[in-house]
């Protein structure tokens, strides 16, 4: 089990990556939150995987036997929450900015960075 | 007593940034709160201080869970002393906010947006939970995410987008990595992860420690994922600029500080070794970038970059002086980079531009100005009496006295250069004519509030020249208690 999720972590992260460095700009944010999936899965793992056993500790006992950890899976949840609202954020920012700039390939997008003039000395910013 | 002030640097602005959403619809009473928010929280911070000084590490776990189950927070000298600088810069640019250079356009989400920022910086600097710092984080970044779109132009978007990317994947580096070290120690509190780690071997934990150290480098803006910096600082209205360059970077050296000088500090030579040239690297690479550049705030923000390879250097030198010397840095840093910034602003007002090709006569015009830039400028450069220099001298002293000659030169390069960036500022903005021979300074314009934060921070700058001591020994202080009792 715990290799599938290593499997599965590291085609996502593969595909995040490659996806984060493309210069279409949906793409990209996608690939980011890909990675952030991957990450959420390695959190998941941390906490031991394939048993079913409900979380008990046994009486007399002191540490939990044979269970999966609850405790990375609330930390699981929280992560998820997290990134979700990052992804959503993204999202609408991909959009007002490609709807603002008119273009959504980012190696075109210079618009807070120019790139310099003709005589290689940065161009004087007409925002300011 | 001190169970409750250990939480007032998350609390204190988390429950303004509510009160202030609340009065969303009336600015005035808006403006009050958050000032008062403000200064309510500097003022818990300077009790914290005090109550840690008296009696040592404060701590606070909520529901009264026992350690290492709960969520602990905890404030030594140094988690407390950051979280007093915090409250200082937010009281500082709040209060530059209310003048008329080049302050944030009034939005009802601004003030709240602010006031959350703090709370994440303050959640950092206290908690005592790996994971917990990592949601510290997340409130941070999308805090600065919220601020940095808030002026929704396309140019403010494309730095936020970048600001985002770079961000975003330091923080999936940053949570991966807590996962693996709880695989591996079981623990996600500092003071349980400490003693975990000396059971385990180092060589086991290096790669995760090495993998999360990497994730609060990018946060740092250390060599090589600094470009998120430059890229998007100066789209920021001054006062918010500020308040970024002086705290969201030192968030990131203080939680590699947390991670190397105190919890992991049974990690191999060799990953010293390497923070060690990536702080060269970020030094030369810093100071580099700002040469070229015109714009007074992207001339700084490669400075903010180039500084926190001196920081890091401290922390690189791994010996309780290194340490005491990243902690001054740190400290004195964040008065002076966020001083530059608000007074940049101040003369972007007078002027008429942030751009050096564009500005001049102002030393004729304000000699005060004048020399109120220079103290923080040649701080920054490292020239005595000012607090620059004792936490340079610190830094290389003991650089020096390990016999990392590299180092040391290229601090004392990097020194030079910073000199020739700040003269340059100095010179364009106020020592030339003015090019355009009709310029005229604007009539009406509300500075007071400007001077008076600005002459604030550049007046402790000049006392902790003077007076360097109480700092120093503070610093020694905050690095000592980091270091594991037996």
């Amino acid at each position: 089990m715990i290799w599938a999720l290593a499997a599965a972590v590291f085609a996502i992260v593969a595909a995040g990556v490659y996806l984060a460095l493309a210069r279409d700009l949906l793409r990209c944010v996608i690939g980011v939150s890909l990675i952030g999936s991957a990450a959420n899965l390695v959190m998941f793992a941390a906490g031991r995987v394939g048993v079913a056993a409900p979380p008990v500790i046994a009486a007399g006992e002191t540490v939990l036997v044979d269970a999966a950890n609850p405790l990375t899976q609330a930390l699981v949840l929280t992560a998820i929450v997290i990134g979700f609202a990052l992804t959503c954020f993204s999202l609408v920012l991909v959009l007002a900015l490609s709807s603002r700039a008119g273009i959504a390939d980012s190696e075109r997008l210079r618009l807070a960075e120019p790139p310099p003039g003709a005589d290689g000395k940065p161009v004087e910013d007409e925002a300011r | 007593m001190a169970g409750v002030l250990v939480a007032t640097p998350l609390l204190v602005p988390l429950a303004t940034a509510l009160v202030a959403l609340l009065a969303a619809e009336h600015p005035r009473l808006q403006r009050a709160l958050s000032l008062a928010g403000a200064f309510a929280l500097l003022a818990c911070a300077l009790a914290l201080l005090v109550a840690v000084e008296a009696s040592g590490t404060a701590r606070v776990a909520f529901g009264d869970w026992p350690a290492p189950f709960g969520i602990e927070f905890a404030a030594d000298r140094l988690g407390a002393g950051m979280a007093l600088i915090t409250a200082l810069m937010g009281a500082a640019t709040l209060v530059f906010q209310l003048s008329d250079a080049d302050p944030a356009p009034p939005s009802p989400t601004l003030l709240p947006l602010v006031h959350f920022l703090l709370a994440g910086v303050g959640g950092a600097f206290v908690t005592a939970d790996l994971f917990n710092l990592y949601v510290w984080f997340e409130v941070m970044l999308i805090a600065a995410l919220g601020l940095l779109a808030h002026g929704a132009s396309a140019r403010q978007l494309d730095a936020t987008l970048k600001y985002f990317v770079l961000n975003v994947l330091g923080t999936m580096l940053l949570l991966m990595s807590i996962a693996y070290l709880y695989g591996i120690t079981g623990h996600l509190n500092f003071t349980a992860l400490e003693s975990a780690a000396q059971a385990i071997d180092p060589l086991r934990l290096l790669p995760f420690v090495a993998a999360l150290a990497a994730a609060f480098l990018i946060k740092a803006g250390a060599f090589p994922l600094y470009a998120w910096l430059p890229a998007s600082y100066h789209t920021l209205p001054a006062p918010l600029a500020a308040l970024f360059a002086a705290l969201l970077t030192k968030v990131g050296v203080y939680a590699v500080l947390r991670l190397l000088g105190d919890l992991f500090t049974v990690s191999p030579p060799a990953l010293y070794e390497a923070l060690g040239w990536i702080a060269v690297a970020t030094m030369l690479l810093g100071v580099l970038g700002a040469a070229w550049h015109w714009d007074i705030r992207r001339i700084l923000a490669f400075h903010i970059i180039s500084q926190i390879g001196y920081m890091l250097l401290g922390i690189a030198l791994a010996s309780r002086d290194g340490n005491a010397g990243a902690i001054f840095y740190i400290l004195h840093h964040i008065i002076v980079k966020a001083n530059l910034f608000l007074i940049a602003a101040i003369v972007f007002r007078l002027a008429g531009s942030y751009d050096l090709r564009r500005t001049g006569g102002l030393y004729r015009l304000r000699p005060w100005l004048g020399v109120l830039f220079l103290v923080p400028a040649l701080s920054l450069v490292g020239l005595p009496p000012l607090s620059g220099f004792w936490a340079k001298l610190i830094v290389l002293r003991e650089a020096m006295l390990q016999d990392q000659w590299l180092w040391a030169a290229a601090a004392l390069l990097v020194g030079f250069l910073t000199l020739y960036s700040m003269m340059k500022i100095w010179f364009e903005a106020f020592w030339k004519r003015h090019p355009d021979p009709d310029w005229q300074p604007p009539a009406q314009v509300r500075l007071a509030p400007a001077y008076a934060a600005t002459v604030a921070l550049a007046a402790l700058t000049v006392a902790i020249g003077l007076w360097p001591e109480p700092l120093v020994q503070f610093a020694q202080q905050a690095a000592a208690s980091l270091e594991r009792v037996p």
